[in-house]
């Protein structure tokens, strides 16, 4: 085979793996990024056991099932092999997916709504749980020694670019119902936010017809052939403490930080721009689409690079910058989304917009009202809307008046953006590298086991988690509103050290064994 | 180098545990704050999820203090060693 023919073989077990890969980061972030209007359907507020199928929907999917996922599947990759074990978890996720899309409503069959919907997102953790160990494998084990970093890093651009899907196919198609926009967000919330769900099955049908033309890895066909492939690949990945160190290594000194880095940069920091800083649905949402536009291609700059320096550096030095500035990244948030100097305008609603929200176990409700909307002189628009408190004998507490909805300048607007650009930069630093190492870490008949499990507890538990323990310790620490960064702060610092002390910058030249 | 990566291995050691008190005792003190299902099923899965990987911690920080990772395995016969 020539090189210009094995250039061409190697784009297609890219294109075909990361595809593949993208589609089920899409699947997998609908749900998380319809979260509110998917509880309004599914789990009614007020119902203590709606309100626990929500809560292990949203837990369970994310951190249980994920690394369960990794080696239920990591093992039958290493027993029947890479192709068809990533074909499995890419119909199971595009399944799953198209099925919550159809799932009646609460009001139409009570209970089991939430019941399946629960049995169907846990489904979409299991399945994400299998296919990335599965695509990062497959293309690494078809890649040359001195390029895995840089074709390995196209499967790492997917998450990112999943997210990116499926925040841009939300916004269009809640911008797409009806020419008037009210009406057409109105529209989205009761029926609209199925058809991205829906959407699943027409991409995922490409892909498993991509991916069924596609042979089997050539190491894993090799060691088949030779009967070498393991008998037992969760006993010899974590039985035996040579693996089990590697493991342990991999998780600790890698996947546990790039995992907060990465929530962090993407997760967390668009929660914080819209619930902390009160910017617009709209532009939060469409400041983090730019940054993602603008670094993606990093993904593969870094990618690339390890080839050339290794992979370790690259990945400690995004830790490292990371936890040396979010303290200032995320202060900045907070200054620019100030009131921006004087009103020049206030503009009162013809019928002020009122929602009023039941608390739990108890028979107050807060009320908000839409007073006013403030102009600024730099052409920004906050609303401003009293918060009050309606208790249960009918009196009402009035509370304070605070700017909500913030619609920014575009000044402002692009300011953001080149903040929330170096936070997914650290993620492409800690992130794009990764595959490749995590491969050159453990031997092809126990490959997709091994690797996958640090990988899932790395993102799913220690990264997963951080959107949720970030807001609680701003619950809890409530006069200081960015002590939620010392989660990933923390967990990023323990996994630089360790990284920096026993893993090797050594490149493998050779994977296959 | 091999030195700071053993008396490091006590550190990991200690980690652990200290990591699952404070857990621990910050579950009790939020449930006991707000005792509602939302909040016992949150630090309930908190608990569980990151107790095995304490234990984790743990057994790293024994390696490590063993002097396990002075060389790290370059191939597949090392690996395969017992």
């Amino acid at each position: 085979m020539n090189q210009s023919t094995a250039s061409k073989g190697i784009w297609k077990v890219i294109a075909a793996s990361s595809v593949g890969t993208l589609i089920e980061w899409y699947d997998f972030y609908i749900f998380g990024s319809l979260a509110t209007i998917i509880a309004q359907q599914f789990f009614p507020s007020g119902n203590p056991t709606a309100a626990l199928l929500s809560t292990l929907a949203t837990f369970a999917a994310g951190f249980i099932v994920r690394p369960f996922g990794a080696l239920v599947f990591g093992r039958l990759g290493d027993l029947i092999g890479r192709k068809y074990t990533f074909l499995l978890t890419l119909v199971i996720m595009g399944g799953s997916t198209f099925a919550i899309g159809l799932v009646p409503g609460y009001a139409s069959i009570g209970f089991a709504a939430p019941l399946i919907v629960l049995v169907l997102r846990l489904l979409q953790g299991l399945a994400l749980g299998g296919e990335y160990g599965g695509a990062a494998t497959y293309v690494a084990e078809h890649s040359p020694p001195d390029k895995r970093g840089y074709y390995t890093s196209w499967i790492q651009t997917t998450a990112t670019l999943g997210l990116f899907l499926s925040l841009g196919v939300i916004l269009i198609v809640r911008h797409s119902l009806h020419s008037d926009l009210n009406e057409s967000i109105r529209r989205f919330d009761d029926w609209g936010w199925r058809i991205p769900f829906w959407l699943s099955i027409v991409l995922v049908g490409v892909s498993i017809y991509i991916r069924l033309k596609m042979k089997e890895s050539p190491l894993f066909s090799k060691i088949k052939a030779e009967g070498k492939i393991s008998v037992n690949p969760l006993k010899e990945s974590f039985g035996h403490k040579m693996n089990l160190k590697m493991v342990l290594l991999a998780l600790f000194g890698a996947t546990m930080g790039q995992g907060v880095v990465w929530y962090t940069g993407q997760f967390y920091a668009q929660s914080f721009v819209e619930t902390v800083c009160r910017i617009s649905f709209d532009q939060s949402r469409t400041i983090l689409i730019w940054a993602i536009l603008f670094a993606t291609p990093f993904f593969v700059v870094f990618g690339s690079w390890s080839d050339k320096v290794g992979r370790k550096w690259i990945m400690i030095i995004g830790m490292l910058l990371a936890i040396s500035t979010y303290h200032i990244i995320f202060d900045q948030f907070l200054k620019l989304s100030e009131p921006p100097g004087q009103v020049t305008r206030v503009v009162e609603p013809e019928v002020p917009e009122i929602t009023t929200i039941a608390r739990a176990k108890s028979s107050d409700s807060i009320r908000t009202t839409t007073k006013a909307f403030h102009h600024f002189e730099n052409g920004s628009v906050y609303k401003q809307v009293a918060i009050d408190t309606v208790k249960a004998d009918g009196t009402i507490k009035a509370g304070p008046l605070l700017y909500r909805d913030k619609v920014v300048d575009t000044g402002t607007y692009w300011k953001f953006v080149a903040l929330v650009f170096v936070l997914v930069l650290y993620v492409t630093m800690v992130y794009g590298p990764i595959a490749a190492f995590l491969v050159e870490l453990f031997p092809t008949r126990i490959r997709y086991t091994s690797m996958s499990l640090p990988y899932h507890i790395g993102n799913g538990v220690f990264g997963g988690l951080t959107p949720f323990i970030a807001t609680l310790m701003t619950t809890i620490y409530v006069n200081d509103k960015l002590s939620g960064l010392w989660y990933p702060i923390v967990v990023a610092a323990v996994c630089m050290i360790i990284g920096a002390v026993y893993i090797s910058n050594r490149i493998d030249p050779d994977v296959n064994d | 180098m091999n030195a700071l990566k053993k008396y490091l291995g006590v550190l990991w050691i200690l980690l652990g545990p200290i990591a699952v008190y404070y857990l621990i005792k910050t579950a009790a003190s939020e449930i006991a704050k707000k005792p509602e299902i939302d909040t016992k099923i949150q630090w309930g899965v908190f608990v569980v999820v990151f107790l095995p990987i304490a234990i984790g911690m743990v057994i790293f920080g024994y390696y490590a203090l063993k002097g396990e990772y002075a060389h790290l395995p370059e191939n597949s016969k090392e690996t395969n060693e017992r």
